[in-house]
């Protein structure tokens, strides 16, 4: 197996190679020939990867440990679920993983692109087979084979890090990845477009659909990220600023700058240059974080080993860099705007504001996680700028970029009437004054909750007048009832409409974030039968009464678990329940250091948040740190809405003929914003 | 005006505030990492470095680390091979923490020598091949 796994990595990589040469030459020269070629290409390379990942998954399954990939990252009780996410838990198992899924979208791009814009799809090949060739040379030569064998079979394992040990790192690595991965179809096309001179909002439209694919892959990944930080990582929150959650963070926060400003080119034909860049932008940034989580750069919690992969990706980077800026330059002439911002007090001018402050906010991010290295070689000290500095910096803009949220859609393109402006905002701000009131006079004095409650009200009362005078119109045209009225407004509009089920859930998760600055912790040393007390922000005492400890062993670990009975201003709620665990291989024999499993439990208003520390000397006497997190549920709810919104938008059709199509010059609301598909 | 300017005018307010947020927040909050033998060498020209936050990267010396569960207090030193500064630090310390492993130490030098620590982050072991995101 491990054979024909190399086997398979050195066909990927001459397949790729050809891919890449006849897709460019074959499209600049124009013959189809060469064209159909780099179309096989990418089907070659998808299954010569995809056989070297059943090899792959095949030698882990089989636990042979002969191969070095699989005797360092699993053994032989390690529960079967977690084999399977041992093909992407180390260095040259993700390589292979990311080049195999890149294969795949390549494959995608070239089946499901409409034949109207099948100029670019031989550069497209060209392309994402070049990009895959990098990711398959990386493994055969930097070397980061996971088909490596070693000089003798040992026989065990070494086992999987307890950490990745959580259903969360089975989901999370591959939504993560594959948001990552697909922004390079976008750019794929972008660079096509480039090199056609096709650069009329035409690819733009072809692309559309990939950019929210890949947008939501990453908020998917973003989210599941933060959850297993949550429940595994015992520190109580579920962002730390850690460069490897910035790294993600940044392709995320430009590609959603995109989602906005193409709205402007496809209806103002503004914003090319700026819109070209982004995406150009958006993918450079998933090959920055690449080299930035692999190659010791920067110090995280969370990186792979320093590795020469990081010298690979940076000579990468570069040249990827140099090319693109190259291109980009010379094609500028055939970039000008072919309308310019009329008033200030319109739509364009919203979403402008909206991408300054994404990119403002990317930048900051950038500049936190590079300022270490930065301050050391400007000034010759280190300076951190850590989880303070980035709150410091980030949350202002944050706050600002939710009111815009709030602002855009309320407003008209082109240019606001003050009578419009009237009547489109009474409502919202109405909705966000009246929540600030009730939050003061309720004593909330923290500013950062106050305006982010209070903003995200008036974005809420924006999408609610939205909703309702959608479903006005329809309930006063066709006279549907209520209900059947905003399922058709969801259905035959559901670019817009999906989109504001994701400012919903942008708001919900703001809320969330709020929370935190209610946060309460205490640490106690309790013997069984004692009580340790807590006041929640929410008002409410909660006692922790530790009941025992019992040990045992499960699977591929021992387990220490503490039991408690939790009260709520003296009324029992319920049990927690917080393990240390050390896990063990199949001889016994200890592996790695004990992990916490936290103990949660979950509400609308407060989590309960307990970690096992440690027993005294033995005895059932334990110590213990308890935290009471503000809101932490309506993180993942928001995030959940905010998925759902995600698949409205990209759920397949374009909108159906015969709905109501208002004149443009009407108010923002009533703007449709789809071209005819 | 023109929209033009207008917008330009905002888009410079935008940048500005951004540019004024990371420089007051690194002057407010950002802090000195530094290696053992690095604070030593500032503490002995510029004693303005006693008593400031900030973070100090270094590898547990094996064989001090002491820790007395009931007070939740631990105490070690670190070392960068040259330099050595004990440590001492009350609460919990992250479940990577052990003997030899390396350290990120956030806290202030007091004068009589000894780093009283608010947090401690161990970096993983050889053996954590990390959660591969990105």
């Amino acid at each position: 197996m491990p054979l024909l796994g190399t086997l398979a990595l050195w066909l990927a990589f001459l397949v790729g190679l050809w891919g890449a040469i006849t897709g460019f030459v074959g499209g600049a020269q124009g013959r189809a020939d060469l064209q159909q070629s780099a179309r096989h290409a990418t089907l070659a390379l998808l299954a010569a990867l995809a056989i070297a990942v059943i090899s792959l998954e095949i030698a882990i399954f089989r636990h042979d440990f002969s191969v070095a990939y699989v005797a360092g990252r699993t053994s032989r009780n390690l529960p079967t679920f977690y084999l399977w996410s041992a093909l992407y838990s180390g260095q040259e198992g993700s390589l292979l993983f990311w080049a195999a899924v890149l294969s795949l979208f390549a494959v995608l791009a070239q089946v499901l692109t409409s034949r109207r814009h099948r100029a670019f799809l031989p550069y497209v090949a060209g392309v994402t087979s070049l990009v895959a060739t990098f990711f398959i040379g990386v493994m055969l030569f930097a070397p980061a084979n996971p088909f490596t064998r070693l000089p003798f079979t040992p026989l065990d394992g070494s086992g999987m890090n307890p950490q990745l040990q959580n259903p969360g790192m089975v989901f999370h690595p591959p939504m993560l990845y594959l948001g990552y991965i697909s922004i390079t179809i976008p750019f794929a096309f972008a660079i096509a477009a480039l090199l056609t001179k096709k650069l009329d909002t035409e690819w733009m439209v072809a692309v559309r659909k990939w950019t929210i694919v890949s947008w939501l892959f990453l908020s998917i990944g973003l989210l599941i990220g933060m959850w297993w930080a949550y429940v595994e990582l015992g520190w109580g929150g579920y962002w730390a600023w850690d460069p490897v959650e910035n790294a993600a963070l940044l392709p995320w926060l430009v590609m959603t700058a995109f989602l906005h400003s193409v709205m402007v080119q496809e209806k103002r034909g503004m914003l090319k240059k700026w819109n070209l860049a982004l995406i150009l932008g958006a993918w450079v940034l998933s090959i920055f974080g690449t080299f930035l989580t692999r190659s010791g750069v920067i110090a995280s919690v969370h990186s792979f080993t320093e590795s020469p992969v990081g010298y690979y990706f940076l000579a990468f980077l570069v040249a990827a860099v140099a090319a693109c800026t190259v291109l980009y330059v010379t094609r500028l002439p055939l970039l000008e705007a072919e309308a310019t911002l009329e008033s200030i007090l319109s739509r364009e001018a919203s979403f402008l504001f909206n991408n300054l402050l994404l990119i403002g906010l990317a930048f900051s991010v950038l500049w936190g996680t590079l300022f270490p290295i930065i301050s050391e070689a400007v000034k010759g000290v280190k300076i951190t700028y850590g989880v303070p500095t980035f709150n410091f910096v980030n949350i202002p803009l944050g706050l600002v970029l939710l009111l815009v949220t709030g602002i855009g859609p309320l407003i008209a393109w082109r240019r606001a009437s003050t009578a419009n402006l009237k009547r489109q905002f009474a409502l919202p701000v109405t909705a966000g004054v009246f929540a600030l009131l009730i939050f003061l006079v309720a004593g909330m004095r923290d500013v950062g909750a106050l305006l982010a409650f209070s903003f995200g009200a008036f974005v809420l009362g924006t999408v609610f007048q939205e909703f309702a005078r959608g479903a006005r119109a329809r309930h006063r045209q066709y006279g549907e009832p209520t209900w059947l009225a905003v399922f058709q407004l969801l259905s035959r509009n559901r670019r817009r409409y999906g989109g504001y089920i994701v400012h919903i859930g942008i708001v919900l998760l703001f809320m969330g974030f709020a929370g935190m600055a209610f946060k309460t912790e205490t640490e106690a040393t309790l013997r069984p039968g004692e009580t340790a007390e807590l006041r929640g922000r929410d008002g409410h005492l909660y006692s922790f009464t530790h009941l025992g400890i019992s040990q045992y062993n499960t699977l591929n670990r021992y387990v220490t678990a503490a039991l408690l009975e939790v009260k709520r201003d003296g009324k029992a709620i319920g049990r927690l329940r917080t393990e240390k665990r050390q896990h063990v291989d199949a001889l016994g024999n200890k592996t790695f250091e004990p992990s916490t499993e936290v103990g949660i439990m979950s509400g609308l208003r407060v989590d309960l948040y307990v970690v096992l520390a440690g027993l005294v000397n033995g005895t059932e006497q334990a110590v213990f740190r308890f935290t009471i997190n503000p809101l932490v549920w309506w993180v993942w709810f928001g995030g959940f809405v905010l998925v759902i919104g995600g698949l409205i938008v990209l759920w397949p059709g374009g909108p159906a003929t015969g709905g109501t199509t208002p004149p443009r010059s009407q108010a923002g609301y009533a703007v449709k914003l789809e071209p005819a598909q | 005006m023109k929209a033009g300017t207008k917008f330009a005018l905002g888009a410079v307010l935008i940048i500005g505030s951004v540019g004024y947020l990371m420089a007051s927040g690194i002057k407010q909050t950002g802090q000195y990492f530094l290696t053992p033998s690095e604070l030593a060498q500032h503490v002995s020209t510029d004693p303005s470095f006693y008593d400031l936050g900030l973070k100090v990267g270094a590898r547990v010396v094996r064989g001090t680390v002491s820790k007395d569960v009931a007070s939740q207090t631990l105490s070690f030193h670190i070392t960068d091979g040259t330099v050595n500064y004990p440590v001492v630090f009350k609460g919990l310390p992250p479940d990577t923490f052990t003997d030899s492993v390396e350290v990120v130490v956030e806290g202030r030098l007091q004068r009589d020598g000894v780093i009283h620590a608010t947090n401690v982050l161990a970096k993983c072991g050889s053996r954590y091949e990390a959660v591969p995101k990105a």
